[in-house]
């Protein structure tokens, strides 16, 4: 009999408890991004594709085509070629290329990169109808760039 | 002839009253349709449906649209005369409870003696409608849905109607209109306050909403007795649905939340209704807002509440009740 009424009673209160938490929920703002209209601010940490760093004091990138990360990408995705140049000292990089469809986006060649030239990009948008399509040139892109 | 000119006011009254009816149902329907959607969202912390027209307004229309257009498929073994009564069944008769409510002091279809009597009768019509829609599928989901329904409501009438018993021997009067004017200086909520409570449960349960809803269990069930309907015919269920809803909730504004009483406006015979359907639309809230909340009931839990909490509540009520009219 004592649990028939303390069951009435603590049921009950769990049950205000309840209504008291989605009113609040009703009224707490939402959190849906209505996304191809608003995109959400993309953490510094995200991992996306590589992408060659662009410096504000030479205001383009700074690859040497050592060729460290050619050689350190467990997929081969990255290619990278160059060129001797009067009036330039080191190798003039003239290929940088991605197969992103072939990366496994572990890092190795930003963590290898000896000039600090290579970094995650943040773009997410990523889709495309032929492999193709994941071939990307970085060198087109840095400029690109403003 | 003279016969023709002494009913003719009487059959206006009824063609304006069926019409009325017509809008609300259908009114309450998109009405309801979009605010539960909305609630639904907003309570997720989600904006519900945006896309259609600003914030997602001509969604509905889209919706009955779309239903209106679909094929309507009878399962090859269903039984398909009862197959294609139960929507209507399930439809047609809540047109004849909003004849006696009253949403004002005079807009009221008829004031019978027996209103409420009325509404509970075409009201547990819906319970056929459910069950004949359950068999006829020849589903066992459907079939499963529909004895739960029935199983429910036959259990959930009992302290509904005990609790409503409260308030009849108060007001001594099965009348809606009177009922809603006994109440002038105080609501009976605030006498009965253990009756509304009971009154609030069944109400859910009669209605078959969350989480009250065993007899369309989706996870269950797929969606219990209207598994097998599709285009109009299952959104006649729905409009049945949102339009029982809206009667029960009007019964239970007459009877506890004082009807279309409340602060004087202009022409208050008429603009009462004001008041009433913002009480109905408050009710019909909580019902959305409930269904939000809870967790589905376990077809056990459900019967053990009614048996052993509601109907004993209500009956202590019920005779504490009519010891104090006595004695007062």
């Amino acid at each position: 009999m004592k649990s028939y009424f303390s069951e009435l009673f603590t049921g009950g209160w769990s049950l205000i408890v309840g209504l008291k938490i989605t009113l609040k929920a009703l009224f707490t703002p939402i959190v849906t991004v209505q996304y191809p209209r608003e995109k959400s601010v993309i953490t510094p940490n995200y991992r996306g594709h590589i992408d060659l760093v662009k410096f504000e004091d030479t205001g383009t990138h700074k690859c040497i085509t050592c060729g460290s990360c050619m050689r350190d990408c467990p997929s081969d995705c990255i290619v990278v070629d160059g060129e001797k140049r009067e009036g330039v000292k080191g190798k003039f990089c003239t290929v940088f290329t991605l197969d992103f469809a072939k990366c496994s986006l572990c890092g190795a060649c930003v963590e290898v990169c000896p000039t600090k030239t290579l970094d995650y990009s943040d773009e997410y948008e990523l889709a495309g109808f032929a492999r193709g399509d994941f071939q990307y040139d970085l060198l087109k892109r840095v400029e690109e760039r403003e | 002839m003279e016969l023709f000119y002494s009913i003719l006011p009487e059959l206006i009254r009824i063609v304006v009253c069926a019409v009325c009816g017509a809008v609300i149902v259908f009114g309450n329907a998109l009405v309801m349709g979009y605010a539960e959607r909305k609630l639904a969202g907003h309570i997720m912390l989600r904006p519900g449906p945006m896309e259609v027209g600003p914030h997602g307004l001509y969604q509905l229309v889209v919706d009955g649209l779309k239903l209106m257009g679909k094929q309507l498929v009878v399962p090859l073994k269903a039984d398909k005369p009862l197959f294609m009564l139960a929507p209507i069944l399930a439809f047609a008769p809540v047109f004849v409870p909003l004849l006696v409510i009253p949403f004002s002091d005079k807009l009221q279809g008829f004031d019978l003696d027996v209103g409420y009597l009325l509404i509970l009768a075409f009201a547990s019509i819906n319970v056929l409608a459910i069950l004949i829609g359950g068999w006829g599928s020849n589903n066992k989901y459907s079939l499963f849905g529909a004895i739960r329904s029935v199983a429910q409501n036959v259990a959930y009438e009992i302290p509904m109607l005990i609790s409503a018993l409260a308030i009849i021997f108060m007001t001594n009067s099965f009348s809606l209109k009177e009922i809603a004017a006994a109440q002038s200086p105080v609501w009976f909520i605030v006498i009965q306050p253990v009756a509304f409570l009971i009154f609030i449960v069944s109400m859910v349960a009669e209605t078959n909403r969350a989480p009250f809803d065993l007899p369309e269990a989706e996870s269950e069930l797929t969606a219990g007795f209207h598994t097998e309907y599709s285009g109009m015919s299952f959104s006649l269920f729905v409009l049945g649905e949102y339009a029982n809803m809206f009667i029960i909730c009007s019964v239970a504004t007459v009877f506890f939340l004082g009807g279309s009483s409340g602060i004087p406006l202009p022409y208050f015979e008429y603009s009462g209704i004001i008041w009433f359907l913002a009480k109905v639309y408050f009710l019909m809230f909580f019902l959305v807002w409930i269904r939000w909340t809870y967790p589905r009931t376990r077809f056990d839990q459900l019967m053990n509440f009614c048996w052993k909490y509601l109907i004993p509540f209500s009956l202590v009520n019920l005779l504490i009740t009519v010891v104090m009219v006595k004695l007062l």
